[in-house]
Order: C-alpha cells, then sequence, then structure tokens
C-alpha cells in the first residue's frame, strides 16, 4: 500500500497536470491525450471497443509504439488474431518498424492462436498458460504496457464460459497488481459496447471507436464512453488513420482565451490596405472574403498569401475547388507567381474535393496539416463548399472550431465564400459571419452592358476602416482598387467610368479654354481702353498746348497792345502810365 | 449436444487414418506431453488420470512428457498452450489437445480419439 501510493505520487509529479487524483499513461497519439486529458488510467487496463475495421487494433499498437519511443515504456502486444509478421507487415505501411522496436527490447508480440477444432476440454483447467506467457514477455522487457488484441477470441476458442469470465477478472485484477497500463480492445456487439460484455470488467477507462457512412461519405469517430476518476471530453471527435498513424481531432476541446496581436500584415493589395486604416489585417484574425461568382475572391486571396511568402511567412492553401496547378496557372495571369514559393517550401497547396471525405475528416485533415507544417497563414478558398460535406448545423460548429483552433495558434485564416446569386448578399452559407474579424465583400456591378467588380469593408473589427466602394480591377499587374466615379448619375464602373471621366474630362477643357478665351477678351478690351484713353489724353495735352500757345498769344498781343498803347500815350504825353502797367501785369498772372 | 457433434468431426479421421495407422501394428508410440504449472492440486489430478488411461488403453506403448511452465515458461509459446493442465498428443499425428484434468475419462479418450476397438485389445 505505501508502495502504490509512492508510486502514485511520482506519477502526478511527472504529469503535472489538472488530474492529480489519477495518474496517467500518455498515450503520445495526436490528441487523444486532449481527448482523455493525459491519456490512459497508469496501472489500469482500457477497454477500446469498435466494429470491424474501427481501428481498435491501430490504435492499440499506437499506444505501445509511441509508450516504447516517446515515454521509454516497453510494451508487450499479445495478438490474439493477427500474427506477428501479419502486424510488423500491416504497421510498416503506416510507417512504424516493429522489428526495430522489438530487437531494441521495446516490444514483444506474442501471437495467441486458438484452433476450436483442435481442442477438446474435460475437466477443470485455468488460463495460468497465458498468464506465465504474458508475465514472461513483460518480465522480458519489462513491459510497463499491455495489449491485448483482441482477448474475446478466447471465447471462441474455448467452451467454457464460466471458466473464462472467472479467469479474465483474475487477468485484470493481476494486471492491475503488476502496475501495467492495458488496453484491451473487444468487437462492439449488438446493442452492447463488447460482444461478450467485457465492459463488466474494464470498468475504469473505455473507448468506442466508430466508422459511420452518411451519404456515402465515411467518418471515423472516437468518444470516452467513460472514465472513471477524471474529467474528460465527452463528445465524439473524429479521427484520422492515415500514413503517420492515429490522429484525434480535440474539436470541441476549444476556448476563447487565445492571446491577440497588434502586428498588422498587409493584405498584399496596396489600397486594400488603405481601406483598413492604412496597414492591412491584424495578425492572427480571421478575414471573410465573400461574394458571388467570379468576383477575385480567389485572386485576393493568392495576393494576400503572395505577400505573406515575401514577408518569408509559411502559408498553407486548401483548396476545395481549383487544383494547385490550375491555381498556379491561374495566378500567373493576374501577374502572380506563386510557383517560386512552393519550391522554396514557404506554400504548400492542398486540393481536395470537398465531397470526398466528411466534413469531420476535413477538418481533422487541416487540423493535422496544420499542425505538422506551422503556418502563420491558411486559407480555405472556398469555405462554403465544405458544407456539401455535412449538415449546416454540424458545418458551422466545425467552422468555429476550425477558426477557434488557428487562433490559437496565432495563425491568420483567410476565407472566401461564394454566396448565390439568389440569396440575400451579406450572409454566408456556413453561418460564420459573426465569428470573422474582417468581412471583405465582392461583388459585381451591371452597367451598360459590362460587368464589373466591386469590393467594400463590410466589417473590420479594431480599426477604422473605409466605408467606400471601390472599383476592384484584375490586371496583369496584379490586383488594383480604384475609386468608384460617384456622380450625379450614380455610382459607374469600368468603362462607363472611363466614359463618364472622358466626358467629363472634355467639358472641364472646354470650360478652361472658355475662360481663357474671356480672359483674352477682357485683357484686349482693357488695352483697347488703355489705348483709347492714351489717344484722349494726348487729344487733350495738344488742345491744352494750343490753348497755352493761345492765351501765350493772347498775352502778349496784349503786352503789344499795351506796349503800343504806352508808346501811343508816351507820344501822346499822357499821365495814367503807371496804372496801366500794373494793370498788365495782374493780368498775366491770372492767365497761368 | 456438442459431445455428438465432436464425434461426428472425429470419426471420418478416425475411420481414415488413424484406425489405418494404428491398427495393424499397434507398435506406434504415442508421443503425449503434459503441460502443468507448478504443483497444484489439479495438475496432479491431471497426471493421475491421464496415467490411468494411458495404462488402460496404451500400455506399453506410451510415452509422457511433463513440461511445468512455472520452470519453463517459454515453452508456453511453441505449442500456443493457453489452458493450464493442457495435454499435448503430439504422435501420432494429427496433433491434438485436450484441455482440463481429464476427470471425464469418456471425453478424454473422444479427444486423443483412442478407438474402443484398441479399448478391447
Amino acid at each position: 500500500m505505501p508502495r502504490m501510493r509512492i508510486r502514485t505520487m511520482r506519477a502526478v509529479q511527472k504529469l503535472g497536470n489538472d488530474n492529480r487524483s489519477l495518474p496517467k499513461a500518455p498515450t503520445g497519439i495526436q490528441g487523444l491525450d486532449e481527448v482523455t486529458r493525459g491519456g490512459f488510467p497508469r496501472g489500469r487496463p482500457t477497454l477500446i471497443c469498435g466494429s470491424a475495421g474501427a481501428g481498435k487494433t491501430l490504435l492499440a499498437m499506437e499506444f505501445l509504439i509511441r509508450g516504447a519511443t516517446e515515454y521509454n515504456e516497453p510494451g508487450v502486444f499479445m495478438a490474439f488474431e493477427e500474427t506477428a509478421p501479419e502486424l510488423t507487415q500491416n504497421l510498416r505501411s503506416l510507417g512504424f518498424d516493429l522489428d526495430e522496436l522489438a530487437k531494441e527490447k521495446k516490444l514483444a508480440i506474442d501471437f495467441v492462436r486458438l484452433e476450436r477444432s483442435e481442442i477438446d476440454e474435460t475437466g477443470d483447467y485455468d488460463l495460468e498458460g497465458l498468464f506465465i506467457r504474458l508475465g514472461a514477455a513483460i518480465d522480458a522487457i519489462r513491459a510497463k504496457r499491455v495489449v491485448l488484441d483482441t482477448i474475446e477470441n478466447l471465447f471462441a476458442g474455448l467452451q467454457n464460459e464460466g471458466i473464462l469470465r472467472a479467469e479474465l477478472r483474475r487477468l485484470f485484477r493481476w494486471l492491475k497488481d503488476r502496475g501495467i497500463t492495458a488496453v484491451i480492445t473487444a468487437e462492439r456487439g449488438d446493442g452492447a459496447l463488447t460482444r461478450h460484455g467485457l465492459e463488466e470488467y474494464v470498468s475504469d477507462c473505455v473507448l468506442l471507436l466508430d466508422h459511420r457512412v452518411t451519404d456515402q461519405v465515411s467518418t471515423r469517430r472516437l468518444r470516452v464512453v467513460k472514465y472513471r476518476g477524471t474529467a474528460h471530453g465527452t463528445n465524439e471527435y473524429p479521427f484520422l488513420i492515415d500514413e503517420d498513424g492515429f490522429s484525434v481531432l480535440p474539436v470541441t476541446s476549444l476556448g476563447l482565451d487565445h492571446e491577440v496581436s497588434d502586428e498588422r500584415i498587409s493584405s498584399g493589395v496596396p489600397r486594400l490596405d488603405t481601406m483598413l486604416s492604412g496597414e492591412g489585417f491584424y495578425r492572427g484574425t480571421t478575414i471573410l472574403v465573400s461574394g458571388t461568382a467570379g468576383t477575385g475572391k480567389t485572386s485576393l486571396a493568392a495576393s494576400f498569401v503572395d505577400a505573406a511568402c515575401q514577408r518569408g511567412e509559411r502559408c498553407l492553401y486548401f483548396s476545395f475547388e481549383e487544383s494547385p496547378g490550375q491555381l498556379i496557372r491561374n495566378m500567373r495571369s493576374i501577374g502572380l507567381n506563386l510557383e517560386q514559393w512552393t519550391k522554396k517550401k514557404l506554400l504548400q497547396f492542398h486540393s481536395s474535393r470537398a465531397t470526398f471525405y466528411g466534413l469531420e475528416m476535413h477538418l481533422a485533415i487541416i487540423h493535422k496539416i496544420v499542425l505538422g507544417f506551422q503556418p502563420r497563414v491558411v486559407v480555405l478558398d472556398p469555405v462554403g463548399s465544405l458544407i456539401q460535406a455535412g449538415n449546416q448545423r454540424d458545418a458551422h460548429s466545425m467552422m468555429i472550431r476550425l477558426i477557434d483552433f488557428l487562433k490559437q495558434r496565432g495563425i491568420t485564416a483567410f476565407l472566401t465564400n461564394l454566396t448565390s446569386g439568389g440569396e440575400a448578399l451579406e450572409r454566408t452559407d456556413v453561418e460564420i459571419s459573426s465569428i470573422v474579424d474582417t468581412w471583405l465583400f465582392t461583388r459585381d456591378i451591371e452597367l451598360d452592358g459590362e460587368r464589373n467588380r466591386a469590393l467594400y469593408v463590410l466589417k473590420s473589427r479594431g480599426m477604422a476602416h473605409s466605408n467606400q466602394l471601390r472599383e476592384f480591377l484584375l490586371s496583369p499587374l496584379g490586383v488594383d482598387l480604384l475609386d468608384v466615379y460617384v456622380g450625379p448619375d450614380g455610382v459607374l464602373t469600368g468603362s462607363s467610368r472611363l466614359s463618364q471621366e472622358a466626358r467629363e474630362k472634355s467639358a472641364a477643357l472646354a470650360r478652361r479654354q472658355d475662360a481663357e478665351r474671356r480672359d483674352r477678351d477682357r485683357k484686349r478690351k482693357r488695352e483697347a481702353l488703355e489705348a483709347r484713353i492714351a489717344a484722349l489724353r494726348k487729344e487733350f495735352e495738344v488742345e491744352e498746348a494750343e490753348v497755352e500757345t493761345a492765351s501765350e498769344e493772347d498775352a502778349s498781343r496784349e503786352e503789344m497792345i499795351a506796349d503800343n498803347r504806352e508808346a501811343m500815350s508816351r507820344s501822346r504825353r499822357a499821365d495814367l502810365v503807371k496804372d496801366g502797367v500794373d494793370g498788365k501785369r495782374k493780368r498775366r498772372k491770372g492767365a497761368r | 449436444m456438442k459431445k455428438s457433434e465432436r464425434n461426428k468431426e472425429a470419426r471420418p479421421l478416425s475411420l481414415q487414418e488413424i484406425g489405418d495407422r494404428n491398427e495393424p501394428g499397434a507398435n506406434e508410440v504415442w508421443q503425449l506431453r503434459l503441460y502443468v504449472a507448478g504443483q497444484t492440486p489439479r495438475s496432479v489430478a491431471a497426471f493421475a488420470n491421464l496415467k490411468r488411461i494411458c495404462e488402460d488403453h496404451l500400455a506399453g506403448r506410451y510415452n509422457i512428457e511433463v513440461v511445468d511452465l512455472v520452470k519453463h515458461p517459454q515453452l508456453a509459446a511453441g505449442d500456443q498452450i493457453l489452458a493450464i493442465p493442457t495435454l499435448v498428443r503430439k504422435l501420432p499425428q494429427p496433433l491434438r489437445k485436450i484441455v482440463g484434468d481429464l476427470r471425464d475419462t469418456e471425453r478424454a479418450l473422444v479427444g486423443l480419439q483412442i478407438r474402443p476397438a484398441a479399448m478391447g485389445e
């Protein structure tokens, strides 16, 4: 008892997480440790049940392999169904080399064959032979983990169920006493978890694997049916089996506690950055571009990716409609060379048809690729097509989980969404508009026999964004935004904008020419006037001069007359001479 | 019910092969191996029962080897032993296994495919 306690405490210290009550053995399987909050119960048996082909053997085997390679806990695999060479071969295709582990004494596979046809029973017996084999295997490699796959085969090989049940109970007790973390797999039975009611004996932790096909699309799901003495995720979690083994998507175990960034990143379109208060998007936010078909959503996404790659950031592009080659070719037409980034391993494309997998599978795949590639930017193009892979409610909740997942990692998500013509434009199929941070809207404006693209910012949290509609141009030089023409005739785009601008230009030119002409006229008039004024003045001066001359003549004539009179009076000897002289002077003064 | 099924299974073998092989010479030595785990009462009982059956039906032409898995655990895998005690008939072919303490002689004989004819000798 004291020894047990010491072991428990040590295990807790090692784990150091929230579950102080129950020590756990981490599975090392992506996502499963999150769902089970740390792994399987240490020193106790765990039951994995599921129908044929659900992935029980693989999960159990990976538990051993991860334990052996990552946690230094060797394991024994007791196989009741497949022989050791078969298992080795099956797992090699998933990238695990069992031979190597066996050589390093980290893993032992013991194949148990029960052939009912060559066995007869008479009298009492027990399964001591199984205990001895298992015990020997455990001792040989100092195993901490044991898998019994599928122990129910004992029921097929031996008749006496009473003995079997008693012996199984003893076996699980025995494993517990030895402190072995055991995994027991079992086939799912009708209306019960297992065909032979093993859940009666293994009651600490029960996992259920499920492989469902809905609308011809298969999804694998995992659920922790029970887990004594600890909290655990209770939902069904989708999981994947691929070349890297098993991975569970713990989609609901996310919250709203991600860190936020003040960093701004360019959208790749300078004018768009200007519209977003001059600096672009916030890093780690979610950007949605929605719009009708052919309005340039993918081009915007590609520009954004191009800009991110230029900054040296890794980008993941999930395309549900176009193949990577097609995307690269199409984006070349607007001057974006995306191929250079894929060659530099900055950009990864993942194309798959939305209907190819179930929605959860898609998200599990996205999840896994994101964790593997560690991108800063993720593009989902278009996100709405994912809805085809699931129903609306599922799609909505899965999108929220995905966005939360990306946000938690500070990844900027760029989603595009196709709005179909008949619907209200400002809504999205998957109802994600409320959880995105920046929502750009592209639409087409049909006028004068042509369609043109326009873009506006519907919302952008945390920044003063432009309220203007911009014309959105795709040219071999890239994506550009132009001011739309807003005039008395309404909003004009494309060639009607051009022609309107041309009309305005010529009108302005005419006005300017008119003004210039008037100006010239005025100048000329002024010149004419001044010329006339000058002429009149000249005339006046001439007259004045004439008048002066005349008055001088008059004066001289009077003088002459006076002189004459003086001379005459002198000759007549008149007396009034002085007066006459004075009067002459006065008169001269007045004339001046 | 189960017993009759098992007889049906066993009969073709006993008629065609075992019969031919065992009857003429009766000189073939039966190789029997009894797996036990320690000296438990059940193991002791199984060995006693086996000895009795052999003396009664195969006197002089049998060979019993007792394997104690507590001492030699590595031998358990070779004959795919899970249940204890298990009696393995190595010879004559084909290999047969009988689990249990052999207290039911009738069934033990059926399991070992010792024919009533042999009993009569």
